[in-house]
């Protein structure tokens, strides 16, 4: 998430914005956001509905077996429709501003 | 004849102690050290090269080099953090279900209202409105 603040700017350029989502409630976020310096938008989901609904449940993931995401990126189009999404299998290995950028042009 | 400390020994270790720490704190940060956390690798290397060398000179030159039992323990105690850390990016940190079941391209995202780091509900509507795309990032969260 730090590559992409660093790279906010060309996503609003293209007219494209960020949002970051987690179980984290608002009060964690919040305290994420500043001690981090991210200014995009990051959302609550406490008891991961959208999550489940995005098919990205990691049930038990978390500290005292509570339910969590997988790390996952979507590109949604102004149309709500997923043009491109990365779904890594290894958690310290993440999507790239860069590579969601060329995703973007190619829309 | 006063026989030296083995500074090497001990220089070695506190480069494998860095080589096991420094990864979350710094090289995670950089896409280029974080996916194939090379530079720890190449750290873990030049410590274990040391040590070698230090616990080398304490066998094989004893009447002029400290070591052999401190150099054995740093030696062994370097074995394991490594072992530890190649645990930890290579199992550990793939311990997460499939992907099977996730959203796939072309099909609709689905919907979403959520309360921001203010508490405010933000629907992907609102997100969606006066922009061509939104990019959602899916993390595991601090809890």
């Amino acid at each position: 998430m730090r590559g992409f603040e660093q790279h906010l700017n060309e996503f609003h350029q293209r007219g494209v914005e960020i949002v970051a989502i987690s179980v984290d409630s608002p009060a964690e976020l919040q305290k994420l956001c500043k001690s981090r310096g991210y200014t995009f938008p990051f959302l609550s989901d406490p008891k991961a509905e959208t999550i489940r609904q995005y098919g990205l449940l990691h049930a038990k993931g978390g500290e005292g077996g509570k339910d969590i995401a997988r790390p996952a990126e979507f590109l949604v189009d102004a149309a709500g429709t997923i043009r491109w999404v990365n779904l890594t299998d290894d958690i310290r290995v993440r999507a790239r501003p860069e590579s969601v950028l060329a995703a973007i042009d190619r829309l | 004849m006063k026989r030296r400390r083995n500074i090497l020994n001990w220089a070695g270790f506190a480069v494998i102690l860095v080589a096991f720490v420094s990864y979350v704190p710094f090289f995670a940060l950089f896409p280029a050290t974080r996916d194939v956390p090379w530079a720890n690798y190449l750290l873990f290397l030049i410590g274990s090269a040391l040590i070698a060398v230090g616990v080398r000179r304490a066998f094989r030159d004893p009447e002029h080099y400290r070591g052999k039992i401190s150099g054995s323990i740093l030696a062994t105690l370097s074995a394991l953090l490594l072992a530890f850390f190649i645990v930890i990016v290579t199992y550990y940190s793939k311990q997460i279900p499939s992907a099977e079941t996730a959203f796939g391209v072309s099909r609709k995202a689905p919907p979403f209202v959520l309360a921001n780091t203010a508490g405010k509900e933000i629907s992907s509507a609102d997100l969606l409105r006066g922009h061509r795309g939104l990019v959602l990032i899916f993390y595991r969260g601090y809890w």
